[in-house]
């Protein structure tokens, strides 16, 4: 018997309410994606992408439908069960890197490892993800001190360095040049390649899109088109 | 790991951690003085009542001393001495308290520094004539006296020709036929002091004086100290408790500001930290941690405050004894800790529940 999909979205929908009026940003979507899948979902700005990466990141309830990630169902999750989640399963690269101001780079990752109890004896792994990012030299370094092509590498370290299952990427290459932006697709695309992660990338740029993934979700108005 | 973070966050904004460890030191020197100067005139007052040697004293039933008055008669410290031969020295004494509440005391000088086993003179002498005076070393100190210097009391001109050993009965002697000359009180005294020989029964000797003296006050005076000291902690109790309250306020409402306003612009790291998977416990107790890193360095720094706080007293008011009580300063340090943690307990619990999506939706 095939393993289930690690992300099964189905009909998800979400409605915000602003005063009385309802905005839907998200009206049905649904899709699945294997283990080991680099997906991108693909969307001008308004279309939903960040409300579904915020869902399947379990930091927002959808208004309707239902999410499984690694057969789980995320409605049936307390709150510290999906807090658990992102410690554990689900790795986040933001587009604005979100690295903690005041921490040096490595301290920047290894917080991450901290929050999921990971000990110390498990550092190879980290060793081997420093080397693919190609930022062993910039580690002391505050995040202010750091280009925007390594600070984001930075933090796509400490998404994986949990060895979560899925990496979820919201627009990471929105802050970058295109020399910079270049470099974090082929690490995303090496760290799927060797590190066997599900990655899923929501972006508005199609070129991005094409460059890395096998497979494209394109959204408009809320829905996958 | 955390440590570091919160350490890193202290430093981060170095003037409002500063401004907030400071806050937190003044609430404990704040407390630690306040009890030091209750504590430290009371025990003043009775190392001075005990300096005299005493071991009865003999009051009027309903003491008047304490404002000034004298109706013991002249006659009893002599009546006394001859009933009871354990009793080796009987004095009278003379009080006066002014208005800025300095007692002036009228004793025969020579039976007191008998009685008191003897008081040294630092400079001078003892008074022989009728408007001369003797000053402890505090008092001299505080009013800037010599001998030869002149100081007002009891509305008269008064020349210092002696300056003492401080904690003998009194800060300011003058001799008893002038106080009884300037306040009408010729042959009565304030109280008396009643001095037994060694293996005495006190006991035994202070009931048979109130069965002779049934409208005096007979006390030893171990039991008047310890009856004064009662009174006086239980009058200052009030003051001080409530000056205490104000401290331990101050100390909460700075704190909680402190780490509101930190919460408040770390919304982000907060939300970064969240979406990593920090627990809420976990974001609360970098709060608190935060607040006892502050807390435990305003204590620090607290003492070192009440220390020269201490200093900046006793050279400026040296009337005014500071003790830096040991016991109080543990506990100045647990009231500014459960304030503190109460302070910040709010905004550990807004860190904590704050969502992380609201956070990083700016995006």
């Amino acid at each position: 018997m095939p393993d289930n999909p690690i992300i099964e979205v189905s009909d998800l929908t979400k409605v915000y309410l602003l005063g009385s009026v309802k905005v839907p940003a998200l009206r049905g979507v649904s899709f699945e994606a294997e283990a080991g899948e680099f997906v991108a979902v693909l969307g001008p700005s308004g279309s939903g992408k960040s409300t579904l990466f915020h869902i399947l990141g379990g930091m927002l309830a959808p208004t309707a439908g239902s999410v499984r990630i690694a057969d789980l169902d995320l409605a049936q999750l307390t709150d510290a069960e999906r807090t658990d989640l992102r410690k554990t399963t689900i790795g986040f690269v933001f587009q604005r890197f979100n690295l903690l101001p005041t921490l040096s780079a490595e301290e920047n990752i290894r917080i991450a490892q901290h929050i999921a109890g990971v000990m110390d004896e498990e550092n190879a792994h980290l060793e081997r993800v420093i080397r693919i990012l190609g930022i062993a030299h910039r580690l002391r370094h505050k995040p202010y001190a750091l280009s925007g092509g390594e600070q984001q590498r930075v933090a796509i370290a400490r998404a994986i360095a949990n060895k979560p299952r899925i990496l979820l990427a919201d627009e990471p290459t929105g802050n970058l040049d295109t020399e910079n932006s270049l470099a974090v697709l082929d690490t995303l695309k090496e760290l799927n390649a060797q590190l066997g992660q599900t990655v899923l990338m929501i972006t508005h740029n199609p070129d991005a899109a094409a460059y890395c993934t096998n497979r494209i979700l394109r959204m408009k108005d809320g829905r996958i088109v | 790991m955390v440590q570091r973070l919160v350490f890193r966050n202290l430093f981060h904004r170095p003037v409002r951690t500063g401004l907030t460890v400071l806050a937190v030191a003044v609430e404990v020197m704040m407390i630690v003085l306040m009890v030091g100067v209750s504590e430290g005139l009371l025990r003043e007052s009775m190392r001075r009542t005990r300096g005299v040697g005493a071991d009865i004293l003999i009051r009027p039933e309903i003491s008047s001393a304490a404002i000034g008055g004298a109706d013991i008669s002249g006659k009893l410290p002599d009546l006394l001495k001859e009933r009871f031969p354990q009793i080796t020295h009987a004095i009278g004494a003379t009080l006066h308290t002014s208005g800025n509440l300095l007692t002036v005391t009228g004793v025969n000088w020579d039976e007191l520094d008998a009685m008191s086993g003897g008081i040294v003179l630092f400079e001078g002498r003892a008074y022989e004539e009728p408007f001369e005076a003797v000053v402890d070393e505090v008092f001299a100190r505080q009013e800037e006296l010599s001998i030869g210097s002149t100081v007002e009391l009891l509305n008269r001109e008064f020349q210092v020709v002696g300056v003492s050993e401080t904690g003998k009965m009194s800060r300011v002697f003058i001799p008893l036929e002038t106080m009884a000359d300037l306040q009408g009180w010729q042959d009565r005294y304030s109280q008396v002091y009643l001095k037994l020989a060694d293996g005495s029964d006190t006991r035994a000797i202070i009931g048979e004086l109130r069965s002779i003296m049934p409208d005096r006050n007979v006390v030893s005076v171990e039991d008047f100290l310890a009856t004064f000291a009662t009174s006086v902690r239980q009058m200052s109790s009030q003051f001080v408790n409530i000056i205490i309250s104000i401290a331990v306020l101050i100390g909460f409402i700075v704190v909680m500001l402190a780490m509101y306003t930190a919460i408040l612009e770390r919304t982000r790291e907060i939300g970064i930290l969240k979406a990593i998977g920090a627990s809420k416990g976990f974001i609360g107790s970098i709060v608190v941690r935060e607040t006892l890193i502050v807390c435990v360095v305003g204590i620090v720094v607290g003492y070192g405050l009440s220390v020269l706080g201490q200093r900046a007293v006793a050279f400026t008011y040296p009337l005014v004894p500071v003790l830096l009580l040991p016991d109080w300063m543990v506990g100045a340090a647990l009231l500014t800790l459960l304030g503190s943690v109460a302070g910040a307990s709010y905004p550990a619990w807004k860190a904590a529940s704050a969502d992380p999506c609201d956070i990083l939706s700016y995006e």
